[in-house]
């Protein structure tokens, strides 16, 4: 740990606990964001204060109200001496002290005057949060930031009630880090390289350590390939047939010359495995409404760079991958000798390599019919052994093996006019506000989410 | 410093002092109970972590001055990202005290006093004085300890429970995006029933060690972060989710002083992996569960089985896990000790007895076996059932 440089450890270790929910890639996201706060209400200096802590880039807080008595008595963030004071300066200076990464600022200003006077102001910001605003003063800010496509959030709180709108045209999510997902080990459709290796091992001629310490993927494959040939090449569905299956394998291990069972801990993994392991390979549904979503059918000029993504996947599944994802490259941890651990660990890496090449291979086919230039093409050559999607969007190959990981998008919404609903999207820099006057409130820099009240208080 | 300037009060007064259509149905708005809770109400919060630092600044906001916290931790870098009541400079401190020292200089008037000490440190004439008890725990050992203390102080006339010896708890639980806060009335609704992998030497001798064997394999992608995540169970934490919970335990502790609306009846559970879900349903006590009742329990097992065995069964009981059982027994009229490890003299003394067969210990079927263990604060009785060889076969 000494060895290395004392900033970004420190970073990493005071970050941890939520680097690992959202990642390095996650955390740069988070960094530059540029958050403007209007109105240091109790609701919104909580919001800044969950935002502040896992390290925005920069906050500033638009304000043009004095601290009075009753703010002081809800508002951790204002002090009984700083009543009659600038309500932006004081919170500012005591946000500010949360988290030494982030810049905060401030501006003393009315929120009507300064929409006349500059409306540029508000769009210099990653996303606008406004607290206890009047709706006259709210639809303007939201046309001038639903024009400039900048993210406005809306909330409200009273007594134990409280709201938050989101007012967002588009947010697309690349690695999007769901929660529990399948590992992509295509047992059901072996690629030539899976078949290739599996078919080089024999267990009937292993030694016994050797057989004892064969990856328990090689020995689903090749009681799979039984199975199939006795069931009429199909998987084991239901639960009695994964039973049988389980028999099946079990029946594979060794036994000493007295014919009791040996302790052959890969086959405990293998029927363990089964369940988890024999689904189906297939495109998850919220990633084929993606392929139909007119941004990917029609791309144009002015596409983002997340809809040639799309269309580039959607293209790779109808030719190269015969109906399915780029394979993910990556495989669980399992009882093994390393050399065969990593030997199958290198089949999978390398397919999901061939994979990614062949998604690049349509971007730029995509970008170029676009007229757009493909900048990351010469990267890609230089780089042939990362994951192409990844590159294409500067992101760390590693955070993103191939492009499986990809793609929510929310349904657009126009501006202050439809009631907020649910969004479909996961991301990761959520806050929350929580003090007296508010109850539930959710937020994030780029997207946000209502939640249900309990009770309410009139 | 001045701790009621003009204003200060003006909108928890709305709420205690105004009835209204969605009030408790039997609240009576007065001016009294904010007098209550500033001067009588005494509240307990437990862990000053990520839920307990927002659980302070809530409770204090909202009016409470008599607070306590337990908390038996130091500060370390990785709580910075959402204790907000800690610095980097606070690192190596312990957390009852910074965050009550945090509270007491920022909320004129409050005052928490801090013990840094585990929970099982105290004994019912410490928790005997609390009106309302709040939960921000990440060990279930601990919930289940302090559930089972409440439960404890319970007294009964004529079979009837007097109301004033119970003591609500409110319990709030996060990990990650996902969150829950219940509230519990031991004894009458449903109870809430590790490895050192925190030491950082620790878990870089193991990251140093994969390393190695990652450089001479080849394999790419071993981090500090990943060994930690792997040798020990690290749950994520965000500020976010704490903040919910914690608004939502501190609500809920303002309701019950009150009586200002109802209170949350009795689980709720928020997730806001993808979009924002909550969902609040009414858990119902389970029959026979271990923290609900003192009905002694059933253990089956056979005269040949070893006492081994029965220090196994309560360990590895899923709704036991035991950490060191003490087990004793009554034998002729007289306590016996059959196995106990906290004590060394006496472990010495009966270690023996561990090898030897239930028959040969002379326990016989319905006997009843005490068993006192960390994770609970009251002796748990057993009645072992035995079936004699026989039976077995």
């Amino acid at each position: 740990m000494a060895s290395q440089k004392g900033g970004t450890l420190d970073k990493n270790n005071k970050y941890d606990r939520q680097l690992r929910l959202w990642g390095d890639h996650g955390q740069s996201a988070l960094e530059t964001a540029r958050v403007c706060l209007i109105n240091a209400s109790a609701t919104g200096t909580e919001i800044l204060k969950n935002l502040i802590l896992p390290g925005i880039g920069s906050f500033t807080i638009l304000d043009g109200n004095k601290v009075e008595g009753e703010d002081v008595g809800n508002n951790f963030f204002l002090t009984v001496d700083s009543i009659g004071k600038s309500r932006a300066q004081v919170a500012t200076e005591l946000l500010s002290e949360l988290n030494e990464d982030v810049s905060g600022d401030f501006l003393e200003e009315n929120v009507d005057d300064l929409l006349q006077k500059n409306p540029a102001f508000f769009t210099s910001f990653t996303t606008v949060i406004a607290t206890q605003l009047p709706e006259r003063t709210l639809l303007d800010l939201g046309r001038v930031l639903w024009t400039a496509n900048i993210p406005l959030l809306v909330c409200r709180c009273y007594g134990f009630i409280g709201y938050l709108r989101v007012v967002i045209k588009e947010h697309t999510i690349i690695e999007s880090h769901p929660d529990n997902f399948h590992e992509d080990l295509r047992l059901d459709y072996p690629f030539q390289g899976l078949k290739d290796y599996c078919d080089s091992l024999n267990l009937d001629t292993m030694e016994k350590k050797a057989h004892s310490h064969t990856p328990w993927l090689v020995l689903l494959y090749k009681y799979l390939q039984i199975w199939e040939e006795q069931h009429g090449g199909k998987m084991p569905k239901n639960y009695k047939e994964k039973m049988a299956f389980k028999d099946l394998i079990k029946g594979g291990v060794r036994k000493n010359e007295h014919g009791v069972p040996e302790e052959e801990e890969n086959f405990d993994e293998a029927v363990k495995s089964v369940n988890s392991s024999l689904h189906a390979t297939g495109i998850p549904s919220d990633i084929k409404a993606l392929f139909e979503d007119p941004s990917c059918l029609k791309l144009n000029s002015e596409s983002k760079n997340f809809w040639v993504m799309v269309r580039a996947l959607k293209e790779f599944t109808e030719t190269d991958g015969n109906g399915f994802l780029p394979l993910r490259g990556s495989i669980p941890d399992m009882t093994a000798d390393s050399e065969r651990y990593i030997q199958l660990q290198t089949v999978y890496r390398e397919q999901a390599e061939l994979d990614s090449v062949a998604v690049a291979g349509h971007v730029h086919a995509l970008l170029h019919n676009i007229g757009r230039i493909v900048s990351c093409l010469s990267r890609v050559e230089s780089f042939p052994r990362k994951p192409a999607a990844a590159i294409v969007l500067g992101l760390d190959p590693r955070l993103a093996p191939a492009v499986v990981l990809i793609l929510c998008k929310n349904g657009g919404q126009t501006p202050l006019e439809t009631a907020v609903r649910k969004t479909k999207i996961r991301d990761f820099n959520i806050a929350t506000g929580s003090s007296f006057l508010l109850f539930c409130v959710f937020i994030s820099a780029s997207v946000a989410k209502i939640s249900s009240m309990h009770r309410t208080y009139a | 410093m001045e701790t009621d300037w003009s204003g200060r009060w003006d909108h928890l007064q709305k709420i205690v002092e105004r009835g209204g259509p969605f009030a408790h149905p039997d609240f009576e708005p007065s001016p009294e109970i904010l007098s209550f809770l500033k001067e009588t109400c005494k509240i307990l919060v437990i862990g000053a972590g990520g839920l307990g630092c927002e659980l302070l600044k809530d409770l204090a906001l909202m009016g409470f001055r008599d607070i306590h916290v337990i908390d038996m931790d130091t500060i370390d870098v990785s709580n910075l990202n959402r204790q907000f009541l800690f610095r980097a400079r606070d690192v190596g401190k312990a957390k009852a005290d910074v965050a009550a020292a945090f509270i007491n200089a920022r909320v004129p008037g409050c005052k928490v006093t801090p013990h840094y000490a585990k929970i099982q440190d105290f004994d019912d004439s410490f928790y005997r004085d609390f009106h309302i008890v709040v939960c921000g725990l990440d060990s279930i050992i601990a919930r289940r300890w302090m559930n089972g203390m409440l439960i404890s102080l319970l007294t009964y006339e004529d079979g009837e429970l007097d109301q004033s010896s119970l003591i609500p708890m409110v319990d709030g639980g996060t990990e990650g995006f996902k969150g829950n806060a219940r509230v519990i009335l031991p004894g009458i609704t449903a109870s809430g029933v590790g490895i050192d992998g925190d030491d950082p030497k620790h878990i870089q001798w193991i990251l140093e060690k994969s390393q190695e064997r990652a450089n001479e394999y080849n394999i790419s992608g071993i981090t500090y972060r990943l060994t930690q995540g792997v040798v020990k169970r690290i749950m994520p934490a965000v500020a976010s989710t704490n903040a919910v919970i914690a608004a939502s335990c501190a609500t809920e502790t303002f309701k019950i002083a009150t009586s200002c609306c109802l209170p949350l009846n009795n689980y709720m559970n928020f997730n806001d992996t993808n979009g924002v879900y909550t969902y609040t349903f009414e858990a119902e006590r389970l029959e026979g569960c271990l923290a609900c009742s003192n009905k002694p329990q059933t253990m089956n097992f056979s005269e040949t089985d070893k006492l081994q065995d029965i220090i196994t069964y309560l360990q590895e009981n899923a709704s036991l896990q035991m950490k060191a059982p003490g087990v004793t027994t009554s034998m002729g009229g007289k306590n016996k000790t059959l196995y106990m490890q906290t004590v060394k003299s006496i472990e010495a003394k009966t270690r023996d007895n561990l090898k030897l067969s239930l028959k040969e210990l002379g326990l016989e079927d319905g006997q009843e076996l005490y068993v006192a263990d960390v994770t609970t604060p009251n002796t748990l009785t057993f009645q072992l059932r035995i079936a004699t060889t026989m039976d077995n076969s």
